[in-house]
């Protein structure tokens, strides 16, 4: 069983690719960390995988409906937005968007998912608080409860713990490991390289629009690609928590 | 639910008010019999004639302006938007301004709101030209403006071209908007088209719901946008183009109705829509109430007093909400 499947995707950016070629299998059980320098297409793949760019090639995704596609995956987009002063639990309830009739109330499964998906996040005594006026870190943790709530097989994420505190990014990290142990799969963008080690189980390195290498955390964290892809000096640590990166300098 | 009730009780009150206050001193059971056709005739010429249809027409201009301007601010995010912003009700002044000009109003009672609505559906066309069926907000934005000012520099030409003072001055006042002086006749033929129009934007509550989210996160929760963004052209396009047909330019209430029912709508864009339509029509009724109270022989127009009381309760909305702002 597979829950995401791309085959030969590439994504025009006018007549360049920004996504070259991906192929890509993601099953249940799985934490996928996607990383890669800036610009190597990430972004791209992950929306061109959603349907939400124009693409070649196929992706099990893209090929659904878009009402079959938001109860198959959730997706978490870089750029963070809250438009309107809403409370908390309002906007995280926008994740039962896709399994509610139109003008429904909250039916009390879609009440569970979202009480589930806001204590996931820690966020129980933020219920009533207006999202607006909240941090942006805060923001950003509500925002991923509003993923979580929306219950799907796969989670999407790009570069959910961008711009939280140390304790919240793994926390977050935590819970996408916890999703994937319950037998949902998570693909998420990272930077972070040391946590992308320690809480994906898969790693895939993307640079200029190509996987460059696909595998075990331990496999894909090698001084050698990560001299080859970010141009960056570095050493690897193994400790007993997972390997650490620790970059000292940048080739030239 | 309590909001949805005070919106109620607020906009059947102004109605009624609407229907039983006027220059005529009809008392409230005259009034109501008259309505129904029974008792004295001038008193039924003026209850089914005069105070029905401009009651009922002030309710719907409301609706489909309060309406249309929660519709274009949910789907922009922005709250400033408003129901103008593509177009639509320039245009539809362009084309009530040429018939006055060229005498086509005076061939037949329903030439000025034709033609208005007419030039309502080319604007649309032009828009969906310009920025395409699959356009994204900002295409449609600067679409709006672009053939706003041209509906806008066309009106004035044809102001500056105008023969005599007397068309000139006639075209001013009916640019002024009102609903005074309508007939049953109006209401027949605005009703379908806005209940079209009303149809069309009030479906959109999930889709703006989820744009809060932003327009990528709204394509992931299952929205097609560009149904959402067709949907929401022709809604507006319907119900401000007859609006603006029958009323001519009644300005601020897709801006501030929206804005001021918002913290009681709990921010939802759904709720918010009508929420909006039921203040819409509340805030217009109101307005027109003004103009036969305040100076009932001047004339007041309808479009000048929204301006006047919407101007400064936006005024005291931003001086309320500035320290949430900065």
């Amino acid at each position: 069983m597979t829950l995401l499947s791309v085959q030969n995707l590439t994504v025009r950016r006018g007549e360049c690719p920004v996504v070259d070629a991906a192929s890509l299998v993601i099953g249940p059980g799985e934490c996928v960390g996607l990383i890669g320098p800036n610009g190597a297409g990430k972004t791209s793949l992950l929306r061109g995988a959603l349907g939400l760019l124009t693409y070649e090639g196929t992706s099990s995704l893209a090929a659904l409906s878009p009402k079959q596609r938001a109860a198959q995956a959730a997706w978490l987009p870089q750029t963070r937005e809250i438009a309107w002063p809403m409370s908390v639990e309002r906007i995280v309830a926008l994740g039962r968007l896709p399994y509610l009739a139109r003008g429904a109330r909250l039916s009390p499964t879609d009440q569970t998912a979202v009480d589930a998906a806001l204590t996931r996040m820690g966020l129980q005594n933020y219920r009533t608080r207006l999202a607006t006026a909240l941090s942006g870190g805060e923001q950003a943790r509500v925002l991923i409860a509003r993923t979580l709530a929306q219950d799907t097989p796969l989670l999407m994420a790009d570069e959910p713990i961008a711009g939280l505190d140390p304790a919240a990014q793994i926390a977050t990290l935590q819970v996408f490991k916890t999703l994937a142990q319950e037998g949902r799969a998570v693909l998420t963008s990272l930077h972070d390289l040391s946590l992308a080690g320690r809480y994906c189980t898969r790693l895939i390195l993307l640079g200029a629009g190509r996987i460059i290498a696909d595998g075990a955390p331990r496999d894909v964290l090698t001084p050698a690609l990560l001299a080859e892809v970010f141009r960056l000096e570095a050493e690897v640590i193994d400790t007993p928590q997972g390997p650490i990166v620790q970059p000292l300098g940048v080739l030239t | 639910m309590k909001l949805f009730s005070a919106l109620m009780v607020l906009t059947v009150a102004m109605f009624l008010a609407s229907l039983f206050v006027g220059y005529a001193a009809i008392s409230v059971p005259e009034g109501l019999s008259a309505l129904f056709g029974r008792g004295n005739p001038l008193y039924v010429t003026i209850m089914q004639d005069i105070r029905l249809p401009r009651a009922l027409l002030a309710a719907m201009v409301g609706v489909s302006l309060g309406l249309a301007g929660a519709a274009m601010q949910g789907f922009l995010r922005n709250p400033l938007a408003e129901p103008g912003l593509i177009g639509v009700s320039g245009s539809a002044a362009l084309g009530a301004v040429i018939a006055l000009q060229t005498g086509l109003a005076a061939t037949f009672a329903l030439a000025l709101p034709i033609t208005a609505l007419s030039f309502a559906a080319l604007a649309v066309g032009l828009i969906l030209l310009l920025a395409g069926p699959r356009g994204s907000s900002l295409t449609l934005i600067l679409a709006g403006i672009a053939v706003s000012a041209f509906a806008a520099a066309l009106t004035s030409l044809t102001l500056n071209l105008s023969p005599n003072p007397y068309a000139a001055s006639e075209i001013m006042f009916w640019m002024m908007g009102s609903v005074a002086n309508r007939a049953m006749s109006h209401v027949w033929l605005a009703l379908p088209i806005m209940t079209l129009g009303w149809i069309a934007l009030a479906g959109l509550g999930r889709g703006l719901d989820a744009l809060t989210l932003g327009e990528d996160a709204a394509e992931a929760l299952g929205i097609s946008l560009s149904r959402l963004r067709l949907q929401l052209l022709f809604g507006t396009a319907a119900a401000v183009g007859a609006a603006t047909a029958m009323a001519g330019a009644v300005g601020f209430v897709g801006l501030v109705v929206p804005h001021i029912l918002r913290r009681f709508a709990h921010g939802r864009p759904s709720t918010l829509l009508w929420a909006s339509a039921l203040g819409g029509a509340a805030m217009v009724l109101a307005s027109d109430l003004t103009t036969r109270l305040v100076l009932p022989d001047r004339d007041l127009k309808l479009g000048v007093v929204m301006a006047l009381i919407g101007a400064p309760l936006f005024l005291h909305l931003i001086y309320k909400t500035r320290r949430e702002i900065a």
